[in-house]
């Protein structure tokens, strides 16, 4: 057999035959969309994970194929795809995550009339996603980069009957489109300095020293401001809470394990071009760990289930974002292993949040509570990922988590070190707050909820099953997919740090978990004991900080004021210039229109004239043939 | 006789037919009873004819032609005004008038 790399560009195309023969057949395909999309994924992923076993058995080179595409200005332009490490890993999650999805959704979406709809959106995502990752050059990475948030405006707006959505799918677009003029920026400069697109040649000028350190330092920047804006960092994180208007699975699959990862892949892919610049990388940290604390402590007091999960989401990027800006190699190995047990296992708990919505038709979790009596598999799959998203030993969670503590330790980060710690914290309390209030208590629901159907559960089984065992592929004393990761890379890989670290932050989380468990399970300790206390602290964590009135106020408010002068000038100037030309050409018309009188005697008078003025003229001229 | 007319410069000839002729137009152009404006279209007709027959003999190159043409333009304006009356028929039949200004169809 030959190698399986060879075959890898045929990866996104499955899912983009799904969709073009999704859009082909349009809404008569009814359920059957779903199971192309489904078939389609499957082949994706089969593929997949074959290239990745055999990349994780060889450990070969980068496999790279580029085809000319065109020229411009004595420049060859090559499209094309490569297999790295990196994104043999991202590939794998990718079509998992979005396979489990689509069958999920068959459930999830059972019964809406626009269900083919929904799984062309899907599958295009699918395609583009797959497309970004298999990207050689920025170029190309831009094209998908830029159908990735396409698909995400479609998905989020989905419902797009609801206002809510709709102002959801707009935000979503335009702010992430904000950090992708960084991008475009950054692969402009980039072209212009190196004249090329392709990662390989821009790290080798990296390298060589064709770019001077201000150079290598703005485009880092600038391509971090892309990856800003997509992963939702502060502060363009404001859209990310609001996409949760879409389809649970939607939110899944896009907003929680793949599309928002985008940003901590494109750092991680031009991780060369960051390494060689340390500010960049410093703002890469402190932004990543700001987040990560940020979002934690707005996520403590939201009432909507996947709110809080969104938030969650944030801060765990924020995380990522800090393991590759601090700590180096390490780092990086750690962040894209925190990026792989995220994609599971807050996949899992935002497909099990879809699955109590379905039961509870509500989001606020306290309509919910006494859930677990009647959900017992959805209760223990949510169990399961807040466990791993705390960071409990021996889920996924915490493997990865620890790595990213321990790189930032070893790398003597200690500010960011115990920022990463208290977001810990906060993460293991609101986690449990969720779990605690929606699952444990006495129902606030009028209606029994009913367990969602084997379609639903089934993909939450096998994301559960990875969320708990994923961890164990990189653990301290052995990390095989770090070593892998970095496999060619220069730096060092294990780290000695003492064993109280480990114990200190598992403390940490289970405090967390305590303290969610006193205040609202066994409720010896009332709810209200801090917010009470500190009311201004609860209200500002509650309203977000006031963000998104400080964006209301600061750019919105008056940027509309400027779209309505414009706009006055459009109407009033621009226009008034277009009509007071139509009016004249209208008048002159009317003019000529009252000659048109069907008077035959008038239209001879008309003729005499003319022909008397035409011989005057003409005698006066002197004659045409003079 | 025509020893006497050839004395006649060739200016009064036209003269004659200029008159001839914007009397014809004014009278088309003014006139509202259908039957005047052929008339008046035959005396601008009838001035082309002097003009013809004055350049026959006083023109440049005198010669017969002149008096040829305007033999043609008789019986050309004699079809014309067979066709014309016989529309005017027509019209008058169809809509009671041969009032010139009534007849606007061309407006629309």
């Amino acid at each position: 057999m030959d190698q399986m790399v060879e075959n890898a560009w045929l990866i996104p195309l499955f899912p983009l035959a799904a969709f073009v023969i999704m859009v082909a057949f349009g809404r008569q395909l009814k359920t059957t969309a779903a199971y192309i999309g489904i078939l389609a994924t499957l082949a994706s992923f089969v593929l997949a994970l074959f290239t990745f076993l055999e990349r994780f058995q060889e450990g070969a080179e980068t496999f790279y194929q580029p085809v000319h595409w065109f020229s411009i200005a004595g420049f060859d332009v090559t499209m094309g795809y490569e297999v790295t490490q990196l994104n043999a890993l991202m590939l794998v999650i990718v079509s998992l995550v979005s396979m489990l999805v689509h069958i999920y959704s068959l459930g999830y979406m059972h019964g809406d009339d626009r269900l083919p709809v929904f799984y062309q959106y899907l599958a295009l995502f699918t395609f583009s996603m797959l497309g970004l990752v298999i990207s050689p050059n920025l170029l190309q990475l831009y094209i998908f980069w830029e159908l990735v948030g396409v698909c995400s405006f479609l998905l989020v707006g989905f419902y797009f009957y609801k206002p809510e959505a709709r102002a959801a799918a707009k935000k979503a677009f335009i702010v992430t489109r904000i950090g992708d003029v960084g991008l475009f920026i950054a692969i402009i400069l980039l072209f212009w300095w190196t004249g090329s697109f392709v990662y390989n040649d821009i790290f080798n000028a990296v390298e060589n020293g064709v770019l001077e350190p201000w150079q290598i330092t703005l485009a880092a920047i600038l391509i971090f401001i892309g990856a800003v804006g997509k992963s939702g960092q502060f502060p363009l994180h404001t859209w990310l809470p609001d996409a949760m208007e879409g389809p649970t699975p939607v939110s899944a699959l896009i907003h929680a394990a793949t599309m928002v990862a985008a940003g901590v892949y494109l750092v991680a892919a031009t991780f060369d071009l960051f390494a060689a610049s340390p500010t960049a990388l410093n703002v890469v940290a402190y932004i990543g760990g700001f987040t990560a604390i940020f979002a934690a402590s707005i996520g403590l007091t939201q009432r909507d289930i996947k709110r809080v999960l969104a938030y969650s989401t944030v801060s765990q990027l924020g995380y990522m974002m800090l393991a590759l800006g601090a700590a180096g190699l390490i780092g990086y190995a750690a962040g894209i292993f925190h990026l792989m047990t995220h994609a599971f296992f807050k996949a899992l708990l935002f497909l099990a949040a879809g699955s109590v919505i379905h039961a509870a038709h509500t989001q606020n979790i306290f309509e919910m509570g006494g859930m677990w009596k009647n959900m017992k598999v959805t209760g223990w799959l949510f169990l399961i990922g807040c466990l791993a998203i705390a960071g409990i030993p021996p889920f996924s969670g915490f493997w990865s988590k620890e790595e990213i503590l321990l790189s930032v330790y070893h790398a003597g980060r200690m500010d960011l070190f115990w920022i990463a710690v208290l977001a810990a914290f906060f993460t293991a309390f609101y986690m449990f707050r969720l779990f605690f209030v929606t699952f444990t208590g006495e129902s606030n629901l009028n209606h029994k909820p009913e367990e969602s159907p084997v379609v639903m559960t089934l993909p939450m089984i096998v994301l559960g099953v990875l969320a708990v065992v994923a961890g164990f592929i990189n653990t301290p004393w052995n990390p095989v997919l770090g070593e892998w990761l970095t496999y060619g890379m220069e730096g060092e890989l294990h780290v000695e740090a003492p064993a109280w670290i480990s114990v200190v932050t598992v403390l940490f989380s289970l405090a967390g978990i305590g303290l969610a468990w006193m205040m609202y399970n066994k409720k010896s300790l009332s709810r209200d004991w801090l917010s009470g206390r500190v009311p201004a602290l609860y209200q500002l964590s509650y309203n977000k900080y006031y963000i998104d009135e400080l964006y209301d106020t600061v750019f919105v408010r008056p940027l509309r004021g400027i779209g309505i002068i414009v706009n006055w000038i459009d109407d009033y100037v621009v226009d008034g210039a277009v009509r007071l030309t139509g009016r004249i050409t209208d008048s002159v018309a009317g003019l000529g229109a009252r000659m048109q009188n069907g008077q035959i005697q008038t239209y001879g008078l008309v003729t005499v004239v003319g022909l008397v003025l035409l011989i005057v003229g003409l005698t006066v001229a002197g004659g045409y043939y003079k | 006789m025509s020893e006497a007319l050839s004395q006649v410069p060739l200016t009064s000839y036209l003269l004659v037919g200029l008159i001839l002729f914007s009397v014809g137009l004014y009278g088309a152009l003014t006139k509202r009873n259908a039957v005047i404006v052929l008339l008046s279209i035959e005396l601008m007709l009838n001035a082309v004819n002097i003009n013809l027959v004055a350049f026959a003999k006083h023109g440049l190159y005198p010669g017969i032609t002149g008096q040829i043409f305007s033999l043609f333009t008789i019986t050309i304006a004699a079809a014309e005004v067979a066709v014309g009356v016989a529309i005017l028929m027509a019209l008058y039949r169809n809509r009671g008038t041969v009032q010139v200004d009534k007849m606007d169809l061309m407006k629309r």
